[in-house]
């Protein structure tokens, strides 16, 4: 495995790009690992990395029924941001921000992890009080946020329409300085091949049909390219966590829901900030490439479809439009879906199950991607010692039991509405 | 510049000179051509720059497939980036400006980049910049980002308008080329409801681009004849101009419709219609496209499709060159050649990778079997081409055919798997299609006029016989089945220079190579390593090439290897036809109370409060400052009277024997024995346990309820009723109507309101203390027989009472309580006067009710009964809600009574530091109490019960503050309620 | 998509809000034993089957009547429409 470098790029360039290595192997399935994770998207990858890194477990394998980061990973809008309100949240997405600061240069693979800032806007009295408390939580949490005014966010995002002629006119905003976005395959790519150097066995193409639980226990599952066997198993699957966790006789707090990505027409920089607004329920941002790649609600019904419908797309433009006119000419390009895991309070499970050596990772909602490095590391941390670790305590599964929802919308047991 | 390659003939109209300009340069065309035709004709090569190299580009295709000819259109606010050429109809004036490129486009500073390309290959982003770290978003990403992108937006708002529309039909016909033409003439001549829709302009499809004979006729005037005879059916609608554009669930499809862009201003009209079709059944005919074969610098301008070279000689008579040669791997490209020459266009030479030839030779030409292209040369325009022998051919345009992909995109669009046919070498649609979808034609592999015709003819009449339509019995439109044999060839592997699949990417054959080399070998991996087919034409000439390279280094077949599979849209849908009409102000609508004229007459401020517009205050001469009308407005009120629209509450009607008892269940607090003509405060829980809504119920009679609910809530809560009346509790006897907008609501507020409403009420309604005392209700007459209801309940925490009238009085009555209130100096308040006094009485509203909060924070733990069935009294024991360290409401007041509190401030202990760990909870909601003089506060803090008196800190990092507090009773005026009831 | 509603015919589905699982009806007896456990299970635990799904609709924008739809989350397909009304009554609830 070559070590990727300006100078690796420059050497391979003077040999016509002949030598350069495999990313990652293809392995057999061996017959036994200490560990397995179901699902090679992010946060499966990212926890063998994890493991193998943090906790000297190697002897693992990831089991991917399709290609490697095939689903979430490379379906999102790529933002990454940690302006949480809720403690649960808040540490935790701390924590993932930390991680990408130094990603590329820890998996030596560029995510092209760019700071740019993260912008909400209020557009009420209530939502500028609302942003206000959850600034100064960030603020107590040791995270960065700043209130702006609606003069320096016309100056900082020229293309918003600022005045007080848009429908829900622009009262101020909550920036985020070190939010911003990262290239989202790049994260699958560079998770897989650091796993991979380090020693995990990416199996792809490797889908699990079945978990083998005895005795309460786990002790491996059933795939269309045979039997594994493995003490801890770890499922990563979000978009389909209801279904893998079936296999093992669980129901989960989740529903399958799809939601709508759209980018447009490439163009030249035009906005150099992240944008997103509650009250228009969009999200938008401009890619390296010069895309603009934006985003709203949920098709709201149940689906695995990965696909969606037309009022969605419809709805979101609209919003798009109400915030910067200036894009009506702009062509979206393309729309897909990716399924999500949507819970029952919108926040993410990382916890044990009720059998042993069976841990679940998925709920993830709208916030999967930029929680990739800190899933991957918390999930690997509680494999390995089976316990959770600090930052994801509030993510155990019993806690809808409890009473203890980390419910960041308010909006109750309703998976469509978080 | 002149007309220099236009030829004789073709379907452009002579008499309708057209002028234009490219870059400035003054340029004429005629009715009927294309921008990319009229380029052509005027033998413009150099048209574009690409993504990535900046390398010349000229125009490739004839259609919507275009991956090379992106222009800017037109100028100021109407500027259009990355427009295709090929697709844009030539209108006299239009302005067209070529892109991405920096300093003029024949000297692309840009270019530069590929001098560099050796260091740029698939990915190579991903395995550098990362040295040192802050220079990836300092140095690096801002190259990388300056150069990418392709056209400019003006930056100005757009001036055009854009509409919506629904359509309904029994058969959508998707293309009107010889499947679609045939198809809508068997359907149509059956009766049943057509839609023909076709992106071009002129219907026809390939017939207008061959020679080809149908009935007898060539193919173009049989298709002008065809669609003159379906115009002239009542129940076919022809839609020019119009891309359906995707295939949705249950036959919706939506499609663009282009009004105005081949006009040089939208007039009043709108610029474009985003159609959405309800369609029974639908025949996708959208025909083929072709696909290149790739060689080394295969990317010169003057290198195209051989089927688009032959378009644009025989529809166009526009010759893309004075000397062609055509390079093919199948009988089509032959065509080109034998066309071209009919037209006296010098064949340079006859390249096919097969070696036994079609045809006899052509007049003049090389004939080389079993060749290949291997190089081109020539700076910003082929000049020549060399053979894989080495033989070098003098050309200024080459036709390049690898065979013909099917356009079987829509039949993608619901995840459908496209099959593999080897004596294609194409991607046919599979079974898995679209519910009521058939398809017809070259969509389906039919890639001969014959069968094409008669495939859409059958396909309509299955259709017809799904709907139970019988057929019209007419004859169906016949032709020859034209030589379509190929042998799959898709890239030159002699070829040392770079040889381009992705011509708008920029990706290379040995890109994939790189990627199969890496282990990006699924086709998706393929896809986004290299971003092969990511760019504005989806990859529709380049996408199977790529899948048969990739293939031929897995060494599996291309069916193995994968499968390309295309999402909506079908070619790009601008953001304005999406957004439609809902724009501007008119995003979403507005809800005006009955008092909006009246109030916007005395110059209120107003608010948005979900969807209504409410006055926030009523500023009066002198007030400057907006404290200064809220202050007068709450002082009056506590000292005399004020008024106060409130319609914007929800309201619901409840009837029926067993309506008691559904309340009783619905709100955690006991309803059942409330008295009618009485009102009472209810706490509506989700079943979760946390609070919903809360409002007023009013009992007006045995079993007949009013309920009113929070702005916000008012739709939400009135679905959850319907639910528990419908799906929870449905043998109940009850019935629900939303009454929000059929009444007019007025709170009237302060020590005089009982004197100001009896001027109103009619004198046979006894509202004294003794005889309407506090929360109780009755329905009264007002204004001498005018129907009214009457609350006697206060939020303002004085002496009140809200009144509804139906809605039509609801301005009047407005009018007439200011009218006989003048004695009083009776005041109109605002929401921010109303949200002022509802602080001082320490009434939660949105800031508590935020979905997180328990009865038991809010002090009304003790009101969730436990002896009855309510919605969310069981999981409201959960124990995290039940902690004793939760939080509970209560009042805060600055220890320095001049400082002012802020919401959104977090307490902090005095003694500890400003840390998330030493948090005890926030303040939601503050104001200045003009009846205290100070600054007051709400606000959740742990175990706020027990710590009246005690002072933390409000901590407001965000702007700065950080001020002593003293926790004190939520109930700043009138603790004890006094006024409520005199 | 588009709600063949068993009332008014085939209407579009953006006239609808969409709650979830039918079983949302099925709400337990509150004096149950382990009310706590069944009212969680109720509220928070779903089948989320990719397949057929049982699931309710309110016609926010049309007659405001609940309806259970049945719909395959893979396709989505609907093969039956019902009053949520009609359903509950004959899985036995009443008042």
């Amino acid at each position: 495995m070559s070590h990727y470098s300006i100078f690796s790029l420059a050497r391979n360039a003077l040999s016509r790009h002949e030598n350069w290595s495999e990313a990652w192997r293809n392995p057999e399935p061996r017959a036994e690992y200490d560990v397995i994770i179901i699902g090679a998207g992010g946060h499966g990858l990212g926890a063998a990395y994890y493991l193998a890194k943090e906790h000297g477990i190697t002897n693992v394998a990831v089991l991917e029924k399709g290609y490697l980061g095939g689903g979430n990973t490379g379906r999102n809008t790529t933002i990454v941001r940690s302006n949480y309100l809720l403690e649960g949240n808040a540490h935790f997405y701390e924590h993932s921000m930390k991680l990408w600061e130094g990603l590329s240069r820890d998996i030596n693979y560029n995510v092209m992890f760019s700071q740019r800032g993260v912008l909400n806007l209020a557009h009420t009295d209530a939502q500028i009080d609302a942003f206000q408390r959850r600034g100064n939580a960030m603020r107590l949490n040791g995270i960065d946020a700043e209130f702006l005014s609606v003069e320096e966010i016309a100056a900082r995002v020229p293309l918003l329409d600022c005045s007080p002629q848009t429908r829900f006119p622009i009262r101020g905003g909550l920036l985020q300085p070190r939010g911003g976005t990262a290239r989202h395959d790049a994260v699958a790519w560079g998770y897989a091949r650091a796993a991979d150097t380090r020693g995990v066995d990416i199996i792809q193409n490797c889908e699990v049909t079945g978990i083998d639980v005895n005795g309460g226990r786990v002790n491996g599952v059933q795939t269309t390219r045979g039997a594994i066997r493995a003490a801890k198993i770890g499922i990563a699957v979000a978009g389909h966590s209801s279904q893998v966790a079936a296999m093992a006789g669980l129901r989960l707090p989740i529903e399958s829901h799809v939601l709508q990505a759209m980018v447009s027409e490439p163009l030249k920089p035009c906005l150099d900030t992240v944008v997103t607004s509650g009250a228009a329920h969009l999200y938008v941002s401009q890619s390296d490439k010069g895309e603009l790649v934006y985003g709203g609600d949920l098709d709201f019904y149940n689906s695995y479809a990965q696909r969606g419908n037309m009022p969605r797309v419809e709805e979101v433009a609209a919003a798009l439009l109400s915030l910067f006119p200036a894009f009506s000419r702009v062509r979206m390009m393309r729309t897909w879906g990716g399924v999500m895991d949507m819970t029952m309070d919108g926040s993410p499970i990382i916890g044990k199950t009720p059998i042993d050596g069976l841990y679940l990772n998925g709920g993830w909602c709208y916030g999967g991607f930029k929680a990739t490095p800190a899933s991957g590391f918390c999930y690997a941390h509680l494999i390995a010692k089976d316990e959770p670790h600090p930052t994801a305590t509030e993510y155990r599964l019993d806690r809808f039991l409890r009473g203890a929802m980390i419910d960041e919308k308010g909006m109750g047991a309703q998976p469509n509405l978080h | 510049m002149s007309e220099s390659s236009r030829v004789a003939g073709g379907l452009v109209d002579r008499t309708k000179p057209l002028s234009f300009t490219f870059n400035a340069q003054q340029l004429t065309g005629y009715a009927g051509d294309t921008l990319a035709s009229a380029l052509i004709a005027n033998g413009r090569r150099l048209v574009a720059r690409s993504f990535k190299y900046h390398r010349p580009r000229g125009i490739f295709t004839a259609g919507s497939e275009e991956p090379n000819a992106l222009v800017q259109l037109r100028r100021g606010a109407y500027q259009e980036p990355n427009t295709r050429a090929t697709v844009t109809e030539l209108f006299d004036g239009l302005e067209v400006t070529s892109q991405n490129h920096r300093g003029s486009l024949d000297f692309d500073l840009m270019a530069a980049n590929d001098f560099i390309a050796p260091f740029l290959s698939a990915g190579f982003y991903y395995k550098t910049f990362m040295w040192p770290k802050a220079f990836w978003e300092k140095v690096y990403e801002p190259i990388i980002r300056a150069s990418a992108g392709l056209g400019r937006l003006s930056g100005a708002p757009d001036p055009d308008s854009y509409d919506k529309g629904f359509l309904h039909c029994d058969l959508l016909i998707i293309g009107a080329g010889p499947a679609g033409l045939s198809a809508a003439l068997a359907a149509g001549q059956a009766g049943t409801r057509v839609i023909l829709a076709d992106e071009d302009f002129l219907l026809g499809g390939r017939l207008n681009a061959e020679t080809h004979e149908v009935d007898g006729k060539l193919g173009s005037h049989w298709a002008a004849e065809t669609a003159a005879e379906l115009a002239a059916l009542d129940n076919v609608r022809t839609m020019p101009r119009t891309t359906v554009y995707g295939a949705y669930d249950h036959g919706i499809y939506g499609a663009l419709e282009r009004k105005t862009d081949h006009l040089a201003t939208s007039g009043d009209k709108p610029r474009q219609v985003l159609w959405r079709i309800y369609a029974k059944r639908a025949v996708l005919c959208a025909g083929a496209t072709e696909r290149p074969i790739a060689f080394g610098n295969n990317d010169r301008p003057g290198i195209m499709l051989a089927g688009a070279v032959r378009a644009y000689a025989n529809r166009w008579a526009a010759a893309p060159g004075k000397r062609v040669a055509v390079f093919t791997n199948n009988d089509d490209g032959w065509r080109s050649a034998v066309d071209l020459a009919a037209r006296g266009i010098e064949i340079a030479a006859m390249v096919d990778t097969r070696d036994i030839a079609p045809l006899a030779g052509l007049p003049g030409a090389l004939i080389a079997m079993g060749a290949r292209v291997q190089d081109t040369s020539g700076r910003g325009g082929l000049r020549s081409f060399t053979l894989s022998g080495g033989q070098k051919i003098s050309a200024d345009c080459l036709a390049v055919s690898g065979g013909w992909n099917p356009n079987i995109h829509l039949t993608c669009h619901q995840r459908g798997r496209p099959v593999w046919r080897d004596d294609l070498a194409a991607f046919v649609p599979g079974a898995d299609l679209p519910v009521g979808m058939r398809v017809a034609g070259a969509a389906n592999g039919a890639l001969t006029l014959g069968a094409s015709l008669s495939e859409g003819w059958t396909a309509a009449n299955e259709a017809l016989d799904d709907l139970g339509v019988a057929p019209a019995g007419a004859a169906k439109p016949k032709a020859d089945d034209e030589p379509a044999a190929i042998s799959a060839f898709w890239h030159v592997k002699e070829s040392s220079a770079r040889a381009w699949l992705d011509l708008q990417n920029d990706v290379t054959v040995k890109d994939v190579k790189l990627a199969h080399q890496e282990g990006f070998r699924a086709v998706e991996h393929l896809k986004r390593y290299t971003t092969l087919g990511m760019a504005t034409d989806q990859g529709k000439t380049a996408n199977v090439a790529a899948l048969a390279i990739m293939a031929e280094c897995t060494g599996k077949l291309i069916p193995e290897t994968g499968t390309t599979i295309f999402r909506p849209p079908f070619t790009p849908v601008p953001i304005g036809a999406l957004a439609g009409r809902a724009r501007g102000k008119d995003f979403r609508p507005y809800r005006l109370t009955p008092s909006h004229k009246w109030a916007a007459d005395q110059g209120a401020v107003f608010v948005e409060t979900g969807m209504w517009l409410r006055a926030q205050w009523f500023p009066r001469d002198g007030e400057t400052h907006w404290r200064q009308s809220v202050d007068r407005e709450v002082s009056q009120t506590r000292a005399s009277v004020g008024i106060c629209d409130v319609t914007t509450l929800g309201k619901i009607d409840i009837q029926g024997r067993d309506a008691a008892d559904f309340l009783n269940k619905v709100y955690c607090n006991g309803f059942a024995k409330l008295p009618v003509g009485k009102v009472r405060y209810g706490l509506m829980l989700r079943e979760d346990g946390i609070v919903m809504d809360d409002g007023t119920t009013a009992r007006l009679g045995e079993s007949h309820f009013v309920m009113t609910t929070t702005t916000a809530n008012a739709v939400g809560v009135f679905r959850h009723m319907e639910f528990c009346r419908q799906c929870l509790w449905p043998g109940m006897d009850v019935h629900l109507i939303s009454a929000t907008e059929q009444w007019a609501q007025f709170a009237v507020a302060g020590p005089n309101s009982r004197q100001l409403l009896q001027k109103i009420v009619d004198p046979d309604h006894d509202i004294s203390n003794e005889a309407f005392p506090f929360m109780a209700c009755s329905e009264i007459t007002v204004c001498g027989g005018t129907p009214a209801r009457l609350f006697r309940i206060s939020f303002s925490g004085e002496l009140a009472y809200e009144i509804a009238v139906p809605t039509r009085y609801g301005e009047s009555l407005m009018q007439a309580l200011l009218s006989v209130g003048a004695e009083f100096d009776a005041v109109a308040y605002g929401t921010e006067a109303l949200g002022v006094m509802r602080v001082e009485k320490g009434h939660a509203a949105g800031n508590e009710l935020t979905g997180q909060t328990s009865a038991r924070n809010l002090g009304m733990g003790r009101l969730v009964s436990k002896k009855k069935d309510c919605i969310g009294n069981v999981l409201s024991e959960r124990a995290a809600l039940n902690r004793e360290n939760g939080l509970s409401l209560m009042g805060f007041r600055p220890v320095n009574r001049s400082d002012a509190l802020s919401a959104g401030a977090h307490f902090i202990a005095r003694a500890r530091n400003a840390a998330m760990e030493n948090d005890e909870g926030w303040m939601t909601s503050v104001a200045f109490s003009p009846s205290l003089g100070h600054s007051i506060g709400l606000g959740f803090i742990e175990r706020g019960h027990e710590r009246k008196g005690e002072v933390v800190r409000a901590v407001d990092l965000v702007r700065g503050k950080d001020i002593e507090v003293e926790i004190v009773s939520a109930h700043f005026v009138d603790p004890e309620g006094a006024r409520l009831r005199v | 998509m588009i709600i063949n509603h068993p009332l008014l015919g085939p209407r579009d589905a953006a006239e609808f809000t969409y709650l979830g699982d039918a079983t949302l009806i099925n709400r337990p007896d509150w004096q149950a034993e382990d009310a706590a456990g069944k009212f969680h299970e109720y509220l928070y635990l779903r089948d989320n089957p990719a397949g057929e799904h049982r699931e309710l609709w309110f016609h926010e924008q049309g007659d405001r009547s609940w309806l259970v739809v049945t719909r395959n989350t893979l396709t989505h397909e609907i093969t039956k429409v019902e009053l949520a009304r009609d359903v509950a009554l004959a899985a036995g609830r009443d008042k």
